[in-house]
């Protein structure tokens, strides 16, 4: 039985549905963040898995792309947990509605 | 051999991510992202992508979980009560629409690989020289365009941070 490109999709699948569950279900803003980062990984493993299966190498230099985007988008949303933490004294999304009309 | 190893890295790999959306500690959530990041390096390992394997443990294991940790450290949060808090039509709609989500991403694969598989894989295709080859060669400007981009978040993050301490010095101005 050989592993296919196939099983690397079905479970960057079933990654990506597990971290949209987390985004619609928490309301803690910090673990929302990591399901967020669960997504990403979740399309990093189809993006190295299509780079196996057509033999080319851009797929991973992607991943490298994404790699650097998620450090940035990470560093300025815990700097931004931080600050609502800061003013609201929770970081329960409920709570935090300053944009909302 | 090979589908062994897949089939026990994917269920650690799964059963740890659900870990982390249901953990009721944020640091419990932080320490089964570890563990699903790992896994995700041995996916990579196992599809030939040795350098990416090696940047995912580095920057993603070490670096953004430890700033995880650190904002977990400096909140010093309680244990929230999520799961009761949330209404039953919100638990309704949030597994609804990530069943969706899924079923969605799974029509379109199994729509896609019905063509046969185009090239012979090899395993010596995502090497440092590989890399750094397609990096430094077609995918320059991008590269030097993401040095940019961590360089604005760098003085992002200090400029949020700074712009209390920023606003008392104004105000502390015209006394003095």
């Amino acid at each position: 039985m050989t592993v296919t490109v196939e099983w690397y999709l079905a479970l960057s699948a079933v990654l990506f549905a597990v971290g949209v569950g987390g985004v619609l279900l928490r309301r803690n803003a910090l673990i929302i963040f990591m399901s967020v980062e669960l997504m990403l990984n979740s399309a990093n493993i189809a993006l190295v898995a299509f780079s196996h299966y057509l033999n080319n190498i851009d797929g991973q230099l992607f991943v490298f792309f994404v790699m650097a985007v998620a450090a940035a988008e990470v560093a300025v949303g815990l700097a931004i947990i931080i600050t609502i933490f800061k003013h609201k004294g929770s970081v329960d999304i409920d709570k935090v509605n300053l944009l909302k009309w | 051999m090979e589908a062994t190893l897949f089939i026990i890295t994917a269920l650690t790999a799964l059963v740890s991510s659900l870990l982390v959306v249901t953990g009721k500690k944020p640091i419990n959530s932080i320490l089964f992202l570890i563990v699903t990041f790992f896994c995700v390096a041995v996916f990579y390992l196992m599809l030939g992508a040795q350098f990416i394997a090696a940047m995912q443990i580095i920057v993603y294991a070490g670096a953004i979980m430890v700033l995880f940790l650190f904002v977990v450290m400096l909140l010093n949060m309680r244990e929230e009560q999520i799961w009761e808090k949330l209404t039953s039509s919100r638990k309704v709609i949030a597994f609804v629409v990530a069943l969706g989500v899924l079923s969605v991403v799974v029509t379109a694969v199994t729509v896609t690989l019905s063509t046969p598989n185009p090239a012979d894989s090899q395993y010596e295709l995502g090497t440092v020289e590989a890399i750094a080859e397609g990096l430094f060669s077609c995918w320059l400007l991008p590269f030097e365009m993401a040095s940019v981009l961590l360089l604005t978040a760098i003085i992002g993050v200090v400029m949020m941070v700074k712009r209390k301490e920023q606003e008392e010095t104004v105000t502390e101005e015209p006394k003095s």
